[in-house]
């Protein structure tokens, strides 16, 4: 599914310059679901992000899906993102003057669905996360757990090849965590490849992978025994 | 642009969005008011202007004859020129080209009685083409007509005041008065916008008061109109053609400056219109400044909303919208708006322009007014400006990258 190789980044701070991602060779493979660890200042966010096409790499190649990501302008990246990717993020980042129905349908909305077609997608995906009877509600009248299943929901409407989650559960309180964490293992378990960035050990034995990063390198790359969140909710 | 979903899209963004699409809507509606207001204030000035400065015909000479100051052809220096009823036919018949028409006037004071009232009047012996020289207007009954000229009838046109001063409420048509010594009988009463004055003179057929005279055929003044078409350079040449055949006629030497005067009122007109040009160019530039102070403010409502919609775009584009889309969706909304609401204070602006009428008359405003095409053309130069302003910011919206756009605060 992920190809990476010798992925180098770095960001210019006024005249000195930071490197990021020194190197980084990654492999995921369809249906997996790997947690990508490390403190801040590690790298992961940054990872993720050039994985997600929010950001661009300097040196080093990167493929999803066998299509090899380059050159990417922002027109380009807009179609790839519809296409391929689904992102998940730990402030929801929903549209708060429109509906929880509204907006899980806005992905459809860019692949130029009708209207009627959209609503009906967008109400099965709000249902499979639980949520159909709050379709008409706005974000604000939400609980925190409530917007990241409407998050959820938005990020998998365009059946992305991919799903990335950036910190999805570090806005959340335990209980809630899980039970966002036992959709995603559900989500996995049919099949979606996903990627989950963390600092929350708990959160990271719940993958079926973690890749460790440390100062920019992959420190560690281990498969785990996946806890399922299911016994805790 | 015509996508039924895309219109979807925005009608929901605005309706959920009501404050800030009041707001920007308002400034637009606002900024159009008030230069339609400005700018009909301007032109009911022109309209003051116009009625203060030109009110007569502006497109006559007045032809008087004085003492010629050379000797010519065997007269002395010092002769007295006069005018006489054969230069009428003779300038109708030499200036076809020019002339659209011509009128004698003799002037004379006299003493006015109806009943018991009595006053000082200026009585002018006309002919019925005068009508169009002074721009007279007839209240009741008529003006001198060619039969009276022919028939040297004893008919009198009385000012308005005339007809206050001597008939008080009685209704002065039909009626005789004195002139002098003779009895005339009141054909029409008018009433001119010159002003007072204007409205004291009694007319008279020149004929009339020619026969009066021990029935000389003189003529103090002529008043000849050009055809307005000719333009001012027209009128010019038409008055040295004028002089000089007028100079043949009467036998003045034509380096003589004196002996035949001609008052041309173009040249008048000239610097009256050159007046009401600078207003003009006064209302005009206030009317830009609004225009522009408009624009200003459409651009920072539209920096302001895409300011407030940076997180938004971050998410659409996270989530599949081209830079294309973004940038469109912003500037249909606003073009959206600026249009609705530019012509709902176009409306406002013309409505009220139009109940205002005659109520600023005291300060010097009357009748303020805009023309339909200045109205849609500023507020289409606003609409475009604002959706340039709108562009701006929108394009640089669409080109932050997501994840600064995302980057929680």
């Amino acid at each position: 599914m992920i190809q990476i190789n010798d992925l180098h980044k770095s960001y210019k701070m006024g005249s000195s310059s930071l490197h990021v991602l020194k190197g980084i060779n990654l492999s995921v493979e369809d249906g997996e679901l790997v947690a990508i660890m490390g403190s801040s200042g590690s790298g992961k966010s940054t990872l993720l992000n050039i994985i997600g096409m929010l950001d661009i790499l300097d040196t080093g190649t990167y493929e999803i899906d066998k299509v090899l990501i380059e050159d990417l302008d922002e027109t380009k990246a807009a179609k790839y993102r519809n296409q391929f990717l689904g992102f998940v993020f730990q402030s929801f980042n929903l549209i708060n003057y429109k509906t929880a129905l509204e907006n899980v349908s806005l992905p459809l909305y860019y692949q130029g669905m009708k209207r009627k077609e959209r609503q009906d997608k967008a109400l099965k995906y709000l249902a499979s996360v639980g949520l159909a009877d709050w379709a008409t509600h706005l974000p604000s009248e939400l609980s925190g757990g409530q917007k990241q299943r409407v998050a959820i929901a938005r990020a998998l409407v365009s059946e992305p090849k991919l799903l990335l989650a950036d910190e999805p559960t570090g806005a959340l309180d335990t209980q809630t965590s899980y039970e966002v964490m036992d959709i995603i293992q559900k989500i996995n378990q049919e099949g979606k490849t996903i990627l989950v960035v963390t600092h929350e050990e708990d959160i990271a034995q719940m993958c079926k992978r973690i890749v460790r990063l440390k100062d920019g390198v992959i420190i560690q790359d281990t498969k785990v025994n996946q806890v399922l969140a299911e016994q805790y909710v | 642009m015509f996508s039924r979903d895309r219109w979807q899209e925005i009608f929901e963004t605005i309706r959920k969005n009501k404050l800030r699409t009041f707001l920007s809507g308002f400034t637009v509606a606002l900024g159009i008011l008030i230069f339609i207001i400005l700018f009909g204030f301007g032109n009911g000035l022109k309209n003051t202007f116009k009625e203060f400065f030109l009110d007569d015909a502006t497109n006559t000479l007045f032809l008087f004859a004085g003492k010629t100051s050379k000797p010519y052809k065997g007269f002395k220096s010092n002769r007295r020129i006069e005018f006489k009823n054969d230069d009428l036919k003779d300038i109708k018949e030499n200036f076809p080209f020019f002339l659209e028409y011509i009128t004698p006037r003799i002037s004379r004071g006299a003493s006015v009685r109806y009943k018991n009232e009595f006053d000082n009047y200026t009585t002018r012996g006309i002919a019925p083409d005068h009508q169009y020289a002074e721009k007279t207007i007839i209240m009741k009954g008529r003006y001198i007509n060619q039969l009276d000229i022919k028939k040297k009838s004893k008919h009198a046109v009385i000012g308005r005041l005339v007809a206050r001063d001597l008939f008080k409420q009685e209704d002065p048509v039909g009626k005789f008065i004195d002139i002098g010594k003779s009895v005339f009988k009141v054909v029409g009463v008018f009433q001119d916008e010159g002003g007072d004055n204007e409205e004291r003179f009694i007319y008279i057929p020149y004929t009339t008061r020619q026969s009066l005279e021990k029935g000389n055929d003189k003529v103090d003044q002529i008043i000849v109109a050009f055809r307005p078409e000719l333009g001012h350079t027209g009128a010019v040449a038409f008055e040295n053609q004028l002089r000089k055949f007028l100079k043949a006629k009467k036998s003045i030497d034509p380096t003589d400056p004196r002996g035949i005067f001609i008052r041309n009122i173009v040249d008048q007109l000239k610097q009256n219109q050159q007046f009401a040009n600078v207003l003009q160019l006064i209302v005009t530039f206030v009317g830009l400044g609004t225009l522009i102070a408009g624009i200003i403010g459409i651009s920072n409502i539209m920096v302001f909303v895409v300011k407030e919609r940076t997180k938004e775009l971050g998410i659409r584009k996270a989530l599949g919208a081209t830079p294309k889309s973004v940038i469109q969706m912003i500037l249909q909304e606003s073009i959206f708006i600026t249009t609705i609401s530019g012509y709902v204070g176009m409306g406002v602006g013309i409505l009220i322009l139009n109940n205002m009428g005659e109520s600023l008359e005291d300060y010097f405003i009357k009748n303020p007014y805009i023309d339909m095409e200045t109205a849609l053309f500023s507020t289409m130069i606003l609409i475009i400006f604002g959706g340039i302003a709108g562009y701006i910011p929108a394009k640089r919206a669409a080109s932050i990258k997501p994840i600064v756009a995302l980057r929680d605060e």
